[in-house]
This record gives structure tokens, sequence and C-alpha cells, in this order.
């Protein structure tokens, strides 16, 4: 089976600064792949290459079989990305958000009324539809942002730190949606974090400091005999880490 | 999403998509509209009221007669309008940027040149409105050129424009703050609008400072004023319609490069 997404050997650097070096990893399709670092690890450099925010100057980006390089088009058609920060227009409704969303993918008049409803149910924000951006609780926009990155059925899920400034209900609430996307939907997630308790021990996980990926695998596997907690805070206290 | 949907009627789609969302947010904000009117109106009710018994004009193509200097001053305006709209969009790319609402436009599966066409495209629709409901106001204050002028000025808006909306563009690649916007205003602005035939023709210029005659008519915005001015009156000036499509081209371009994620801003710099 393809991968959702496959990246190999991505490097990339703003001046001086070498803000990823060298970055290989896969999202299966139908997995939840939590990529965990520190504030400043390179999550939301690498984010904003694969969703071609900018370009990388070294190694390829692969998404459901389309090269980001090549066919930019086609490869950015396939992911669905819910930024750190919000990324709806402040001043329109949820509704319209949704609609210029589906519209910005192609999607016609009948086809967005029917996706609309399908998305904002799946979200469970079917009452707040008509409700200006502005307005959301912070759990609600991100249910919001979830729906609007869901609009166009995408096989890969960006989420960068999705949960960040959530309330404990609405954080769980969240975590919950994305990991029924992936079981029913079979949608590839790559869930950006630096909160351990947010991984579960099945779950794909690359940990990422300074840039660089320190470990891949099953969380279980990356744990061994020990926490993931502890492995993570050994390895990335290490000072031959820097690059 | 198939790949279908990347097709011609994908785009069109998309387009419109873009249009809409730009007439929503313009609904919106209904004292943009209003100060858009208000800035034209207080020059042509005021200013332009106050300089009647000060400049006199002489007989200048496309006028066949002497007119009065509201009657010159009207062009003028109509591209003010269109440049302070191109400027507003620039803002408005800024805010989205600093919202974040831009990266749903970016990460959208459309090349950038066609975002930022599609952009300029919508902006240029509101800018269009907003000229003709104050040439209609003019038109109640007694500045009525031929009726046929109404129509032959709608390519001249929609190039002028877009000139304008790519200056802007342009702008919108460079300034990383919404605060930097007041240093465009005062050093972009009103350079370009009083440095132009827009309140003087050129030859009144030259009779005070020949420099000054020779800014203003490398100015793109004296060539955009003609251009409206020419077609108000059923003509073409044909100089002023090649440097417009000529800066149209190039300020284009230059956005497109600058937002292009390979080369440009977006490559270079972290957001």
């Amino acid at each position: 089976m393809t991968a959702a997404l496959q990246i190999e050997g991505l490097s990339h650097r703003f001046g001086p600064l070498r803000a990823l070096d060298d970055v290989s990893l896969t999202v299966g399709q139908g997995r939840f792949t939590a990529l965990l670092g520190v504030n400043g690890a390179g999550k939301t450099t690498l984010f904003s290459l694969i969703t071609r925010l900018y370009d990388s100057r070294s190694g390829r980006i692969v998404i459901c079989g389309h090269d980001l390089r090549r066919t930019p088009g086609q490869a950015l058609a396939e992911i669905g990305v819910v930024f750190q920060s919000r990324a709806m227009d402040l001043d329109l409704t949820v509704a319209q958000n949704l609609a210029y969303h589906g519209a910005l993918h192609g999607m016609g008049r009948k086809q967005l009324t029917a996706r609309i409803a399908a998305v904002i149910a799946q979200v469970g924000l079917q009452d707040k539809l008509q409700a200006r951006v502005a307005t959301l609780s912070g759990g609600q926009s991100r249910r919001a942002e979830i729906a609007r990155a869901l609009m166009h059925e995408p096989k890969l899920l960006l989420l960068d730190e999705a949960s960040v400034g959530l309330d404990i209900q609405a954080r769980s609430d969240v975590l919950a949606l994305v990991r029924a996307l992936v079981a029913e939907a079979g949608v590839g997630v790559l869930w950006a974090t630096h909160l351990l308790d947010e991984i579960a021990p099945e779950d794909d996980t690359v940990i990422l400091h300074r840039g660089r990926v320190l470990a891949a695998g099953t969380a279980r596997e990356i744990a061994s005999t020990r926490t993931l907690s502890e492995v993570f805070l050994d390895m990335t206290a290490t000072p031959e880490t820097a690059p | 999403m198939s790949l279908s949907n990347l097709s011609v009627s994908g785009r069109l789609i998309a387009l419109r998509g873009i249009v809409w969302r730009e007439t929503l947010r313009f609904l919106r904000q209904r004292e943009r509209f209003l100060s858009a009117l208000v800035r034209p109106l207080v020059w042509l009710f005021i200013f332009a009221a106050g300089f009647r018994a000060l400049l006199g004009l002489s007989i200048t193509p496309p006028y066949q007669t002497y007119i009065h200097y509201e009657v010159y001053v009207v062009p003028g305006l109509v591209a003010m309008i269109q440049l302070f709209n191109g400027m507003q969009s620039s803002l408005s790319m800024v805010y989205d940027r600093e919202t974040g609402a831009m990266r749903t436009l970016l990460v959208s599966p459309h090349p950038r040149w066609f975002l930022l066409t599609s952009k300029l495209l919508a902006g240029v629709g509101v800018s269009i409105l907003q000229a003709y409901a104050f040439l209609a106001i003019a038109w109640v204050w007694g500045i009525r050129p031929p009726p046929m002028g109404f129509v032959a000025v709608l390519p001249a808006l929609f190039a002028s424009g877009m000139m304008l909306g790519a200056i802007g563009l342009v702008l919108a690649s460079t300034i990383r703050q919404m605060e930097n916007f007041a240093g465009v205003m005062n050093f972009l602005i009103f350079p370009m609008f009083f440095a132009s035939s827009a309140l003087y023709p050129l030859w009144r210029l030259r009779e005070s400072s020949v420099l000054l005659h020779d800014i203003a008519a490398f100015n793109p915005f004296t060539h955009a004023v003609e251009l409206i001015r020419f077609a108000l009156y059923g003509q073409v000036n044909a100089l002023s319609l090649a440097v417009v499509l000529g800066c149209l081209a190039l300020f284009l371009g230059a956005a497109i490069y600058a937002f292009d994620p390979n080369k440009g801003m977006m490559g270079r710099k972290r957001r």
C-alpha cells in the first residue's frame, strides 16, 4: 500500500540556522503517527515544507504517491492541515469558511452543501455552523479547523500542536476525534506534539530534536523497558544530539 | 480529491470562491466602501472647488474645449480610488497572513500565480464598483463625460486596477507586519498620487519643475490616470495603455516571484 506520506533525506536551512537535517519518516494510511519534539525541534518547519508554504532545498516528499516537487497540485490535493494557530477567516461564519475551503479544492455548490453537512456533523458543531469563527471557543475553533481540513476528504491529515491552548476536556475530545478518523476513515495522521500523554503505546512515533530524527518506531518500541517520557528526556538532553 | 478538480472547471470554481470571499469581506466592511468614496468626494467637492478659480486649463487632449478644474480632476480621483483599493488589498493580504487565513489559500492545490491572479481579480472587481459609484456621484455634481465613456472606461479601469493591485501584491510580499503599512502610505501612496497627472497636467508641472515633470512622466500612476481620462472620453492613449500593461506584467511577475515557495520571500524567510 502506498504510504500517505513519505519523507526522505529532507534538510532545510534558514540562513545559517539548520532547521531540519536529513529527516526521513513515513506515515502509513490509516496510521496515527506522533511527531514528538520540544518547542523549536523543527516540527512547524517540517509542516511548512510538507504543505509547500516554502520549498525544501534537498530531500524528497511524497504524498500518496505524488512527489511534492514534481506534481505539487496532486500532492496538496491529498492533504488536510490544521495549523498551530487559526487559519480560518475570523470575520466569516463557520459555514462560509468551509464553503471557501471547498471551493479552493474545486467543489461545486451541491457537493459543498453535502460535504459541509457531513464534516460539521463529524466534528459535532452543527449548532455553530452560522456562528462567526471569532465567536468560537478554543475547543470549538479547533473542531472547526479540523472540519475545514476534512472538507475535501484528504488521505493525509497534518495537525501541528492541535491541542495547544485547549482545556483538558477539549484536548481529549479533539484527540478522540482524530483517532476516530484514523480508525474509521483510514486517514493517515501526522500529529505534531510536545505532550507525551497524547501518545498511545501502539502509535507510530518519531522523535524530532534540533531538526534531526532521533528515534522512530512505535512508542512501545522506542520506550523499550522504560517509559517514553524517560527516553524522550534522555534523548533531548544529550549534548551530542546538537547539529 | 479527484484530479479532475485541478482542471479548468476546478480552477474556475476556486476563482469563484476567492472572489466570493473578497465580496463577503467587502460587504462586511461598509465603512471601507464609504471611506473609499468619501476620500475622492472631499477632493472633488472641496479641493477642486477651491482651485477652480486658481487653475486655468488650456485645451488639452482628450478635452476639446476649455474645462473646469473639477472636470480635469475626476479621472485622477477615479485612479485614486483604485490606488487606495490596491493598497487596501495589500493590507488585507498582510492581515490574512497575520491571522493565518492566507495559509488556507497557499496550501490549496493551485499554483501561486493562479492564486495571486485570482486575488487580484477579486480586488479589481471591488475597485471597479467603487469607481462607478464615484462617477455616478460626479455625474450628479455636474461632471458629465459622454455616456459612451462610461462603457469605454471599463477596460481602462480593469487594466489600471490590475496594475495598481499588482503593486499592492508586491508590497504585501515585503511587508511583514500591519504596523509597517503606515510607512507605505507615506513613502509610496502619497508620492505616487501627488507626483502624477492626477491633480495637474504634466505641462503645468514642467512649468514649475522639469525634474518633477520627468518623475511624473515615469510614474505608472500617471499612465493609469491618463488611460482612464482618455477612455472616459472614448479615446485610447496608446502610450499609457502600453505602460499600464507593461507595468502590470512586471509587477505581477514580481509578486509571483516573491510568493513562489522556491524562489522568493516565502522561501527565504521563516514565517
